[in-house]
């Protein structure tokens, strides 16, 4: 703002100076601890490793580091098998390993979780074998974990419409009990997760003020990776995302989604936070798309390589690994292996995704409702019937 | 036997399955301690507490959204939508969400959600508070759709529609919330939900309605029996799935059918029962099924919607038409 030049005109603060440059460069409030190169830095509201001896901390951070080797390992290898004609589509999270990893781990068993399509590196979090996610880029299934075994939702593909479900199921653990009791075994979250371009969807308004109506025990992770397919975080936002929360009535953080140690500390007390009964949070993890929307998209056609080279000085990975090497925590043995683990990973996906078989045509009626009403069964006879008519036919 | 209007039978029947099942949950706007702005959920706040009667935010999409969370986690919430014309912006919850959610998840996953909607017109109101989306979601696979008519049924319907695991759309005349009594036998065995009853035998003609127009075609067939016709009524009661064969039963003995709904005639259910009746009783018609409905057009102010809507005239005259083919 030019000093003197009051372009609010009595409506408070001009806006831009207010919200200013963080929207670029995660600005100052960007809660980080581990900088792009690899280096530990404090936060006065953050930390990690509090309580943990050396050995058990280096022990999380290795795991972290193997959680998001393998996780960018599912994805690289998927988007290959699409690029082979096995699967129809993907929808990559290459750069985003951080940000789920960190908001993966910071989970409790008891703790539910509501995915985008692209929350891969929290379903290996939960436990989901990845075959299973490549189900529905296949084709032949739309999800086929079983949600409560894992306490992980399928995968919601219409925009946003899962920080509602998010929510309610967290009004559910409200009722039940499961909130604030001082029980470390009891007391459960939600977390919601939902990217950038989402926030500009009905449904995550209208979760934020149902959340915070009812003070529901969610977490609004948005993965903001700066693109919604070719548009950009401005046009979703004049203000940096978090701020949003203050609007609803919660408090609103912004991490650096590159950074795991921070994604999981910030996380980790945004949960907390909701399982002690005080209510929702919001978690702007700031990261980027290093790859394009799903398999189907073409980054060049609307951003410059500049702008991804740039992020790509900030891998979430590098600066782990750095981290690990520098200090010693990490023996070469230990990345050997992990190489080795990534390795096998690979063909076990690759073969696990040829033998996801086609399901059989009559299946089409299975599901539709808890007991097959006749107007269906009759359908389903009357295929049956038809398909047997083929000579040769199953 | 206690006598109560189809409000006071939605509002027994809500309580019944509120003791009956402490999983059950309403969730909706005013339906708290207003007891909802027609009254249906009128005093049960009071008796089961705001967590179990939840007054919402004005946000149609977000009621039908949380209670799909809800859901998942094991209750069964019952969802008020205060009119017919504020569904759609939960639309999309309902479609893509509610309905899906069974056949997506293989089985894994219920949705046991009933999503109560006032419909219909001839009250007077301002637009969007009249109006018969149920085509729109009997179009939809996943969802069962039921429209009661009289206060017996609004007492049984409304609980057999929450003990059911599959949602429900549960469409109510408003028009009739306190229009007439009957005398409620609670010990009575109820019939079951998805099934079509036939309300008045005939063996001339066969009309088919559901919901408001259930009144208004035994109307005609009490003034057609004066003019020496003998008209069959059925209350189809289920719109999806629909029970076509105390229909096929009807026309194959009277040859006529005539549709009668408030909703637009253009691809709604009565197109869908014209097509069913035509595939399986072709020989046994002597007339085209006819469709008396709203006409093609918005729902119309209301000092003339007596005009848009079917009266017994309307009903009458494709009476006369269908039987003089």
């Amino acid at each position: 703002m030019t000093p003197g030049n009051d372009r609010s005109g009595g409506f408070g603060p001009d806006l831009a100076e207010v919200f200013g440059p963080s929207q670029h460069d995660g600005g100052p409030e960007l809660v980080q601890l581990l900088t792009p190169e690899g280096e530990r830095v404090s936060h006065p509201e953050f930390s990690f490793g509090d309580g943990m001896t050396p050995a058990e901390e280096a022990e999380m951070i290795r795991g972290f580091y193997r959680d998001m080797v393998l996780t960018r390992r599912i994805d690289t290898e998927a988007t290959a098998l699409q690029r082979h004609g096995e699967l129809g589509i993907w929808a990559q999270l290459l750069g985003q390993e951080a940000a789920q990893i960190g908001a993966g781990r910071a989970l409790r068993p008891q703790d539910y979780v509501f995915p985008t399509y692209r929350e891969h590196g929290v379903a290996w979090c939960r436990g989901v074998d990845p075959i299973e996610l490549l189900g529905l880029y296949r084709g032949v299934d739309q999800g086929a974990w079983d949600p409560a075994k894992y306490n992980f939702h399928l995968y919601t593909i219409v925009i946003g419409a899962q920080t509602l479900h998010a929510t309610g199921y967290a009004m559910g653990m409200q009722r039940d009990g499961a909130v604030g009791t001082g029980d470390p075994d009891r007391d459960a979250a939600v977390i919601a997760h939902f990217g950038d371009g989402a926030s500009s969807q009905g449904d995550v308004n209208e979760a934020f003020i149902f959340a915070a109506s009812y003070n529901a025990p969610v977490v609004f992770f948005c993965q903001n990776n700066q693109w919604a397919i070719s548009e950009p975080i401005e046009r979703q936002s004049r203000i940096p995302l978090y701020q949003r929360a203050l609007g609803f009535g919660f408090p609103g953080v912004r991490v650096d989604g590159n950074d795991v140690l921070a994604t999981y500390a910030v996380t980790q007390a945004a949960l907390q936070r909701a399982r002690d009964g005080q209510g929702p949070t919001f978690v702007e993890a700031y990261t980027y798309r290093m790859g394009a929307h799903t398999t189907t998209d073409d980054p060049t056609r609307y951003r410059l390589s500049d702008d991804v080279e740039r992020w790509r000085l900030k891998c979430p990975i590098e600066r782990t690994k750095a981290y690990l090497q520098r200090n010693g925590l990490a023996d070469q043995a230990f990345f050997d292996d992990l190489s080795a683990e990534a390795d096998e990973l690979g063909a076990r996906l690759r073969e696990g995704c040829k033998n996801l078989a086609d399901p059989s045509p009559l299946s089409i009626f299975d599901h539709v409702y808890a007991e097959q009403t006749p107007e269906l069964e009759a359908q389903r006879e009357g295929f049956a019937a038809y398909l047997d008519s083929f000579e040769g036919a199953h | 036997m206690t006598k109560i209007t189809l409000a006071k039978g939605l509002n027994m029947g809500l309580r019944k399955a509120m003791e009956d099942d402490p999983k059950v949950l309403i969730m909706g706007e005013d339906v708290g301690k207003l007891g909802g702005v027609f009254r249906i959920t009128d005093g049960l706040q009071k008796d089961f507490g705001e967590d179990r009667v939840i007054d919402s935010p004005l946000a149609e999409s977000g009621i039908v959204g949380t209670a799909v969370g809800l859901a998942l986690r094991g209750y069964r919430p019952v969802v008020e939508i205060q009119f017919d014309g504020f569904v759609y912006p939960a639309y999309d919850q309902i479609v893509c969400q509610v309905a899906k959610m069974r056949f997506r998840s293989m089985g894994k996953l219920a949705m046991p959600m009933v999503i109560r909607i006032p419909f219909g017109g001839g009250i007077g109101a301002v637009e969007h508070h009249s109006e018969s989306p149920e085509a729109q979601f009997a179009h939809t696979p996943g969802l069962k759709v039921v429209a009661c008519s009289n206060p017996i049924d609004g007492y049984w319907m409304i609980q057999q529609a929450i003990a059911c695991d599959d949602p429900v759309i549960f469409l109510e005349p408003k028009r009739q919330y306190h229009a007439d009594k009957a005398d409620l036998d609670e010990d009575a065995a109820p019939e079951p939900l998805f099934r079509s009853r036939v309300v008045r035998r005939g063996g001339d003609a066969t009309l088919l309605a559901y919901g408001p127009t259930v009144k208004t075609a035994l109307k005609a067939a009490e003034a057609a029996s004066g003019e020496g016709r003998s008209l069959e009524v059925i209350d189809l009661r289920t719109l999806s799935p629909l029970d076509m064969a105390p229909v096929f039963e009807s026309v194959r003995r009277t040859g006529h059918a005539v549709v009668v709904h408030e909703a637009h005639v253009n691809l709604g259910l009565g197109a869908e029962l014209a097509a069913r009746i035509t595939e399986e009783c072709f020989f046994s018609l002597e007339s085209p099924v006819l469709r008396v409905g709203g006409f093609d057009t918005p729902y119309p102010p209301s000092r003339i919607e007596e005009e848009w809507l079917p009266d017994l005239d309307r009903v009458l005259d494709a009476v006369d038409r269908s039987l003089s083919f």
